[in-house]
């Protein structure tokens, strides 16, 4: 449990207006491992995620990556530093193939005069390597040429965890993925997650679904009015008592040591 | 199981409109001997130019979800520019059709700014610009028709023999830019970009395309394909015409449409948009060769229209 932190943010503040929604929230992220992020309507869980994903820019505090303090204007500056973000609406272009939407945005051109003046794509390359990033995911989806659209919801959200996990250097971040799924898909989905990161990237796993985050995170960050109420250790503590310090009924001073993580 | 065989053939409305083109051609062949020549194709084919390439610039516009009203309109004003400029001011004739397509072009960064940076609704914005182009064109032209044109604007409307056949070589000029379009749409990463701002445009956003200019591109590319069609129109009557794009204007739309494209955007290919013209031009010139009244011909393609629109509306439906 003392792996290196690979991503770390230290007394964020952001205000909207006369709303404080993050007032001096720490964040620390750990190699391999999965944190989910929980917290009530309001507890600046959406806030933090922003700001950690360049949604958002923050009012005061720093965020540091691998040890160096990073900027994050726009979510392109946080794809750029290797941070990758999945959203739970099926951020996905329904009627263009799997292999398009692996590689919107970061498309392959051929090499040569074709590539550089034609800028032609690399159509070949780019189906090959999704094969390869999704069977390297266990991924079972027959086709990388067939639309988004003929694919269920999970298997889309498969389709979006992928493209992440394939283009994430340092960090994947995932907003609700399995809010909009029936049971058997979010469970594919978790099952998804659990391989990115067994492939050795962390995950920040933002969700309402207790069980989920029972199941597959590893450390669990309590986000409460706007700070960080308390880390814990699902092994150790239960969902109830989980649940009483996400709604404030159980003090974070008042949590048994063993339970913290 | 049956899934994986329907999943290599291409979807039906794709192609559709190919064999609605190839029905239109087998009933009019069947009509009247002369519709099944080389002259006639020809003659079709020029009849289409300038409808042609207006609906590729209005097809890269609806594949992003917008539409364009403004088109035939824009095309006229171009058209009415590199007349004038040419007679009237005694510019030379290549100047003066760059400044028809530059007029056309700035048409179309107007529309796309005012989608882009006000969010305007596409609908809206160019049925606005439709009439400002109208008013323009009739105001600069005085309403008058402008003749007298040198050689040069009116060579595209100039044909070449293959064998017994007279090709123009505006027709050569509509497939090539058809061939060019399709390339990009297909083959390139921004052709690639228009499919996906209009499949989804705040995935393609996340996903760090710049869907602006993305959009804000669509737009001015569609006002240079305007201009081009103008000097199509310009060769093609041998006039400046201030009363042309009045009919092209929604037969640009009915082509996109009849062309499989959906109107929700992000759907459709290019060369059905080809196909799509050619079936308002067969139609036309079949139902005019059988002696049908011109209002006929409209009335068809109303209903036309009406059959892709609710053909795209329930494949959708198939879809999800």
């Amino acid at each position: 449990m003392n792996a290196p932190i690979v991503m770390q943010a230290k007394g964020l503040v952001k205000r909207y207006g006369q709303v404080t929604a993050l007032d001096g929230a720490d964040f620390e992220l750990r190699a391999g491992e999965i944190l989910a992020v929980i917290g009530d309507n309001g507890a600046g869980k959406s806030s933090l995620i922003k700001a950690l994903s360049g949604a958002t820019v923050p009012d005061d505090g720093e965020i540091l990556l691998d040890g160096r303090p990073v900027q994050f204007k726009s979510p392109i500056d946080a794809r750029r530093a290797g941070i990758e973000t999945v959203y739970q609406d099926l951020a996905v272009a329904p009627a263009m193939t799997i292999a398009e939407n692996l590689f919107l945005g970061r498309e392959i051109r051929r090499p040569g005069i074709l590539g550089d003046i034609f800028r032609m794509l690399d159509k070949k390359k780019m189906l090959a390597e999704s094969i390869a990033r999704m069977q390297d995911l266990k991924v079972g989806i027959r086709s990388m040429t067939q639309a988004v659209e003929t694919l269920s919801g999970g298997q889309r959200q498969c389709v979006a965890v992928a493209r992440a996990a394939a283009f994430a250097q340092h960090v994947v971040i995932m907003d609700e993925p399995t809010a909009a799924l029936g049971v058997k898909e979010g469970n594919m989905v978790l099952e998804l997650i659990r391989r990115v990161r067994d492939k050795g990237l962390p995950v920040v796993l933002i969700s309402h679904n207790m069980p989920h985050v029972f199941e597959i995170a590893d450390r669990i960050h309590v986000a409460r009015l706007g700070r960080r109420a308390a880390v814990l250790n699902p092994k150790k503590i239960s969902m109830s008592d989980t649940v009483a310090v996400m709604t404030g009924a159980m003090r974070p001073e008042d949590i048994p040591q063993e339970c913290l993580a | 199981m049956s899934s994986s065989f329907k999943d290599k053939l291409p979807p039906l409305g794709t192609l559709g409109p190919f064999i609605a083109l190839l029905v239109a051609c087998a009933f009019f062949a069947t009509q009247n001997e002369r519709f099944l020549s080389g002259g006639n194709f020809s003659l079709i084919l020029q009849q289409v130019a300038v409808v042609g390439v207006i609906a590729i610039g209005q097809t890269l516009i609806i594949l992003t979800a917008g539409i364009d009203l403004s088109c035939g309109m824009v095309m006229a004003l171009g058209g009415i520019v590199m007349t004038k400029f040419a007679t009237e001011l005694g510019l030379p004739p290549v100047l003066a059709v760059l400044c028809g397509i530059g007029v056309t072009t700035l048409f179309g960064l107007v529309n796309g700014l005012l989608v882009t940076k006000i969010k305007l609704p596409p609908f809206i914005v160019t049925l606005g610009t439709l009439n400002i182009a109208f008013a323009i064109t009739q105001l600069y032209s005085n309403s008058q028709t402008v003749t007298d044109l040198p050689p040069l604007l009116t060579a595209l409307g100039n044909t070449f023999g293959i064998g017994d056949t007279q090709v123009s070589y505006g027709t050569v000029l509509m497939l090539l830019l058809y061939g060019a379009a399709f390339f990009v749409l297909r083959e390139t990463a921004a052709g690639r970009h228009v499919y996906a701002v209009g499949n989804n445009a705040e995935a393609t956003r996340l996903v760090g395309i710049p869907t602006q200019k993305v959009l804000l591109g669509v737009y001015v590319i569609a006002g240079v394909f305007y201009g081009i069609a103008s000097l199509l129109s310009v060769a093609r009557t041998g006039v400046g015409d201030p009363n042309a794009g009045q009919t092209e204007n929604l037969d640009a739309i009915t082509a996109v449409v009849l062309g499989g494209t959906s109107l929700f955007g992000g759907r459709g290919i290019i060369l059905g948009t080809l196909v799509g013209a050619l079936i308002v031009g067969v139609f036309r010139n079949g139902l005019t060769l059988m002696g049908v009244s011109s209002i006929y011909q409209v009335l068809v393609t109303g209903i036309l229209v009406i059959l892709a629109v609710a053909a795209d509306q329930l494949s959708r439906k198939g879809a999800r």
